[in-house]
């Protein structure tokens, strides 16, 4: 087991390069609906639980496949109705379970990631072997659903190995050759709020992209147990301070938690409308992510530093 | 039905004052007034802890607070907390050097090996380092023996002395944890203040054989990471908690004549966030806008100064 798992070098905040997004956009905003599946009846796993009670957990089950059977629609008028699109967190499970959700994604050019297979098994105690495994069916199946070649993860319910990036990076190469778009980038690390270069064993080029942890509403709601309102207080104030510093700005939604709030007057429908709609289109520049980590690799732009 | 052992309904420490010798019973409202430079009723200290959290958390005897709590590589909290020291520093130290605050660092030893070019950083910044024990995996408890314990405080001690170059005369613990000879050792090597114990608002001496110590306890009601952290109230409850402390402590300083002190502890993990900065920015906006009734004070000088007149008359 390693003191800190060595992604990463020293890089203080301070008096960074400035990157220059298209367009002289101020900041690099995206949304990452997370598209998951939390199975009824999982296999047992020794490390974590996946439900709080004994199975068919009823209440967190169900909660979820409200997301499914209702949230996502919801969400997906309110990204329609500011033009943004969505760059997936995908359990892949669900391009089988229910293929109208990802056709519906499709059509709106939003982006598929792997988020594992299904969000109740965990990546713990499985050998490298079976890992490669998992994340290898994950990228095809995003392939062979929407013939996208997978560019980033997030592991499963955020359980990892200490080969997880390493191992991504080498089965998308594998598959779709290494100067391929495929594993690129993982937002697996809240260590930033900007993307930073990750070392992996092979060499191969990869980048952090920071998903905002603390902003991320099923952080928010179930485990800081902010309320509503104030989560569009918190989103506000995060996007303001990137904004006056040029940077990036990411908001993680899961379609499951729309009981908590009221469309189309939810914090988050708020807050969309009053940053893309109070700032002009050529300030903030909504994107993919793919786009954003490729923009990244082709070099930060060096201008005086920016303040930041 | 077996009976406890009768030793349990004997009280053998049940006496006037405590039920140790570490410190003198007293209340605040009896004490000699302090007087703070320029008369000025409330001191202030701000004190930034910077932490390292292990990703390979042994958690003996018990978890750090903030630290792991997933199965390893818990990668979601270690680089939350990276992100202080990484990020969210650099966001306080703009701000303070901005207002020209004098801020007091409590450091993970740790850091001092990993992270020299922090270290650095804030030494050309700092208005006083405190030793914050080695990491946040490595606690201060009654498991360890007492050489143990003496060891791995000399360590803390000397790395930090030599990374920065200063004397290093303060200590606050990881989760402000003890053994029963902790007081004794940070006398013994050379430490005169600690921060640990919450029992006062002023500091008061502590009797140890080893040598001169004084307790200046930081407030953790009001720290950052108790606020929002475990009580999980707002960023705005705490702003609220804050100025409600600075303005109940000036006003009772004002009422009394005796001065009064205020520790603002934060972490920048937590408050260095972009939806939190701006919050931080208001306790200091509040406290510029007092600072007719402040003295901005580093933790070792507000010892030194306490000292000099308490210990004397």
């Amino acid at each position: 087991m390693k003191p800190n798992p060595g992604y990463y070098d020293y890089w203080p905040y301070e008096n960074r390069p400035k990157i220059i997004w298209p367009g002289g956009a101020k900041v690099a905003f995206w949304i990452a609906p997370n598209i998951e599946f939390y199975e009824l009846d999982p296999p047992a796993n020794a490390q974590r639980k996946a439900w709080p009670t004994p199975q068919p957990s009823v209440p967190g089950y169900s909660i979820r496949d409200y997301g499914n059977r209702v949230g996502h629609e919801r969400q997906m008028q309110v990204l329609d109705r500011y033009g943004v699109r969505g760059s997936i967190s995908l359990s892949t499970a669900l391009c089988e379970h229910h293929p109208e959700i990802i056709e519906a994604c499709k059509a709106r050019h939003w982006e598929f990631f792997s988020h594992g297979i299904y969000n109740t098994r965990y990546t713990y105690g499985m050998t490298p072997e079976q890992e490669r495994e998992m994340i290898r069916d994950s990228i095809e199946t995003i392939y062979r659903h929407t013939g996208q070649q997978c560019s980033g993860y997030l592991a499963p319910a955020l359980s990892h190995s200490d080969d997880t990036l390493d191992i991504f990076s080498e089965v998308a190469a594998d598959i779709f050759g290494a100067d391929s778009q495929a594993g690129l980038y993982t937002c697996d690390l809240f260590h930033d709020d900007q993307p930073t270069p990750i070392k992996l064993r092979s060499g191969r080029r990869f980048i952090s992209m920071p998903y905002s942890l603390e902003m991320n509403d099923t952080i928010v709601y179930t485990v800081n147990k902010v309320t509503p309102r104030h989560y569009l207080t918190m989103l506000k104030r995060h996007f303001d301070r990137l904004y006056a510093h040029i940077t990036i700005k990411s908001v993680v939604l899961t379609a499951w938690l729309p009981s908590k709030r009221r469309w189309p007057t939810s914090p988050v429908t708020r807050m969309f409308g009053s940053v893309l709609g109070a700032k002009s289109p050529n300030i903030i520049w909504p994107i993919t992510m793919t786009k954003r980590s490729k923009i990244f690799r082709k070099g930060v732009a060096l201008t005086q530093p920016e303040n930041w | 039905m077996s009976a406890l052992d009768k030793s349990y309904l004997q009280y053998d420490k049940r006496r006037y004052g405590y039920d140790h010798d570490w410190y003198n019973w007293s209340m605040l409202g009896q004490r000699e007034p302090v007087v703070w430079p320029n008369n000025k009723p409330l001191a202030v200290w701000i004190n930034v802890s910077l932490q390292q959290f292990p990703l390979n958390q042994q958690g003996k005897p018990f978890k750090p607070p903030f630290g792991m709590t997933m199965p390893y590589p818990d990668l979601r909290h270690f680089s939350l907390r990276d992100y202080g020291n990484r990020v969210g520093i650099y966001r306080f130290l703009k701000l303070f050097e901005q207002q020209r605050l004098p801020v007091t660092y409590a450091v993970n030893a740790a850091l001092a090996e990993l992270l020299p070019v922090l270290l650095a950083r804030i030494g050309e910044s700092a208005a006083e380092i405190v030793a914050h024990g080695w990491d946040m995996d490595h606690m201060h408890t009654a498991e360890m023996s007492v050489d143990e314990e003496s060891a791995l405080m000399a360590r803390v001690l000397q790395t930090l002395r030599q990374a920065t170059g200063k004397p290093v005369t303060g200590w606050l613990s990881p989760a402000r944890s003890q053994s029963w000879n902790t007081l004794s050792l940070l006398a013994e090597h050379g430490v005169s203040y600690c921060m640990d114990w919450v029992n006062d608002d002023l500091p008061y001496p502590v009797q140890v054989a080893s040598g001169p110590l004084t307790m200046l306890p930081l407030n953790a009601e009001i720290e950052d990471s108790f606020v929002m952290g475990s009580n999980l109230h707002s960023e705005d409850e705490w702003v609220d908690q804050v100025t409600d402390a600075v303005d109940f402590m000036a006003c009772e300083a004002i009422a009394t004549g005796a001065g009064r002190m205020l520790g603002i502890s934060l972490h920048p993990w937590l408050t260095g966030q972009p939806h939190r900065i701006g919050c931080v920015e208001r306790v200091v906006a509040h406290l510029m806008a007092n600072q007719d009734k402040i003295w901005f004070a580093s933790a070792g000088q507000i010892v030194e100064t306490f000292n000099k007149q308490q210990l004397s008359s």
